[in-house]
Parts: structure tokens; C-alpha cells; sequence
């Protein structure tokens, strides 16, 4: 999976990777019990629409979390993500199916920028559903060298 | 649109206590770092990298023990969170609280056996809406005082109807 990464290799522009992200309420659960974060808008559909939301949604940080992982398998080396910042735009509702994932997010990761003077690469994820973005600016620095 | 609101949840209209800027709150007691914890959190992002598994992976990418994944200070970082939210005075309802922006920088990666501080502090208040804005800065260190993260974090807590 650790292919090695070459900086000179490199091109702003170049596409390193892109994958499709299903979700299920299964994984919101594990989510939730893995970070600690318990707030039942991400589990309790009835609590999720008494304030006013479409349904239950992802947590913007499994949705974070999850995108980021395109940058480490390209990289090899988890610990090479040195910042990795978003804004959450959009909610991600995850509706409760059997047999079918609840929503499915797209993932794309462009080299954004390169600073050889420090041997990193910035990487600039597209995220989205339905073709509308949900992350905005999702970026990673990693270090390459 | 009436809303009906399921017995037992109560939903009031909060007010930001404008005055929270400024604050910080410290979690009293270090988190400890453990494996199974790195474990389950990357199996929850769906990670794969075999240093978040087994040591002698981690050791092979020349960590001292499992690494986490980039976003797993988060973890830290909401407890932090939690102090603020919680804190009576704040007004902050956490059922409207919705993130807004969230940023990781690393010092150096989290690895099994950390045993993690936070220092919070409220960097920003201003109203959105009916609601606010709040933006809270996390100072993630050992307790032998080494920088390890700092997160910046916004959150939006929503008003009523909004």
C-alpha cells in the first residue's frame, strides 16, 4: 500500500487518488463510541429532526476523519500528515437502510502546493454528495521529503 | 411549520454569554493513549495503515508504539470542548451545536502510551443569526509540557428555527 513518494515526482494539479466513501448508521454508532462524541443528532432521528434537521447526520469529523485517509495510503506514513484543516459546509444525512449504504460521499486529492525548501506537499481534498461539496478547503500538508 | 418536539427534550432559546471570550478551561487530568484506542478510532475513520495495528509496523515506520491517525486529537480536543460547553455560565445548548471548521496541526505524531493535557481557549464569540460563533483553540501536550497539537475548532451554535 506504501508506494514511495517521490517530491520530485510531483506536479501541482496531479491528481494522487480518488475513492468512493459509503456510510451506514453502523458506522456513525462507531463512530460515536471510538471519539466520544455522543450527540444524538448523529443517532437519534427523532431527536436529529426536533432541531431541524433533514434526519440523522454524519459527524463532520467521521466525515473529515475518513476523506483524510486517500492522503495517508498515498503517502504510507500517517504521522506525515503534519496539518490537515476543513470547513464543513453541508450535512451529510445518512438515511437508515438495510442492504445499502446510507449515503455515499466522493473523494478526490490533488497536489494543491509544493514547498521544496520544506519537503511538503499540500494536498487539497474535494469531498462531496450528490456533486455538492460538504468539506470546503479540505487541505493536508504532508511531508514528503 | 409546527415542530413537534418528542417528550422529555427541551429546547429553549439560549443565550451566548458574549463574556466567554477570552476564557480557558484545562482538562484536570491527562488521556491516556492506548492501543485498543488508536485501534477502534482508526478502525471508525476506516484507516488502514498497518502502523495504527501492530506495533511491529509502527516501530518499522520508526514510531515508538502505534500511531494515530491525523484526526484522533479530536478526541482530546472535544473533552476540552466538553469543559466549555458544559460550563453553566456558557449558555451553550449542545443539542444546536453544529461544527463549523476544524483544523489539526501536529508538533509531532500521537503515539500509544501519550499521556495527553489540553489547555482551551476561547478565541472568538460573535453572533450568527440567532445563535453564534464560537471558535475554541486546543494546546494538546504531555504532561511533561512537549507541544504535541494544537486544533482550532469553530462550532455554530444554532438558534431557534435557524
Amino acid at each position: 500500500m506504501s508506494a514511495t513518494v517521490n517530491f520530485a515526482d510531483l506536479a501541482v494539479g496531479a491528481q494522487i487518488g480518488a475513492r468512493s466513501l459509503e456510510i451506514s448508521r453502523a458506522d456513525l454508532v462507531k463512530y460515536a463510541g471510538a471519539s466520544g462524541d455522543f450527540n444524538p443528532i448523529h443517532w437519534n432521528e427523532r431527536f436529529a429532526r426536533a432541531v431541524e434537521l433533514p434526519g440523522v447526520i454524519a459527524h463532520g469529523m467521521f466525515t473529515m476523519g475518513a476523506a483524510v485517509q486517500l492522503v495517508t495510503d498515498w503517502i504510507g506514513d500517517p504521522g506525515a500528515v503534519l496539518s490537515y484543516g476543513t470547513r464543513f459546509t453541508k450535512p451529510v444525512p445518512v438515511a437508515d437502510l438495510d442492504g445499502a449504504p446510507g449515503a455515499q460521499v466522493e473523494i478526490v486529492g490533488v497536489v494543491g502546493a509544493l514547498d521544496s525548501d520544506a519537503g511538503t506537499a499540500r494536498i487539497d481534498l474535494t469531498v462531496t454528495l450528490d456533486g455538492q461539496k460538504v468539506l470546503v478547503k479540505a487541505q493536508a500538508v504532508v511531508r514528503v521529503a | 411549520m409546527c415542530v413537534q418536539r418528542p417528550a422529555g427534550y427541551t429546547l429553549k432559546i439560549m443565550t451566548i454569554n458574549p463574556e466567554l471570550q477570552g476564557r480557558s478551561y484545562s482538562l484536570g487530568e491527562p488521556y491516556s493513549v492506548g492501543r485498543e484506542s488508536i485501534r477502534d478510532f482508526a478502525r471508525a475513520v476506516k484507516a488502514t495503515n498497518s502502523a495504527h495495528f501492530f506495533v511491529s509496523e509502527a516501530h518499522t515506520l520508526g514510531y515508538a508504539d502505534l500511531v494515530a491517525p491525523p484526526t484522533y486529537a479530536i478526541i482530546v480536543a472535544q473533552r476540552a470542548d466538553a469543559l466549555l460547553i458544559n460550563d453553566p455560565d456558557s449558555g451553550i445548548d449542545f443539542s444546536r451545536v453544529v461544527h463549523a471548521e476544524q483544523r489539526f496541526t501536529h508538533h509531532r505524531p500521537i503515539v500509544a502510551g501519550d499521556e495527553l493535557l489540553a489547555e482551551l481557549h476561547v478565541d472568538g464569540v460573535r453572533a450568527m443569526g440567532g445563535g453564534a460563533m464560537i471558535t475554541t483553540r486546543a494546546e494538546i501536550s504531555t504532561a511533561d509540557g512537549e507541544s504535541v497539537a494544537t486544533t482550532v475548532s469553530a462550532i455554530l451554535v444554532r438558534g431557534e428555527e435557524q
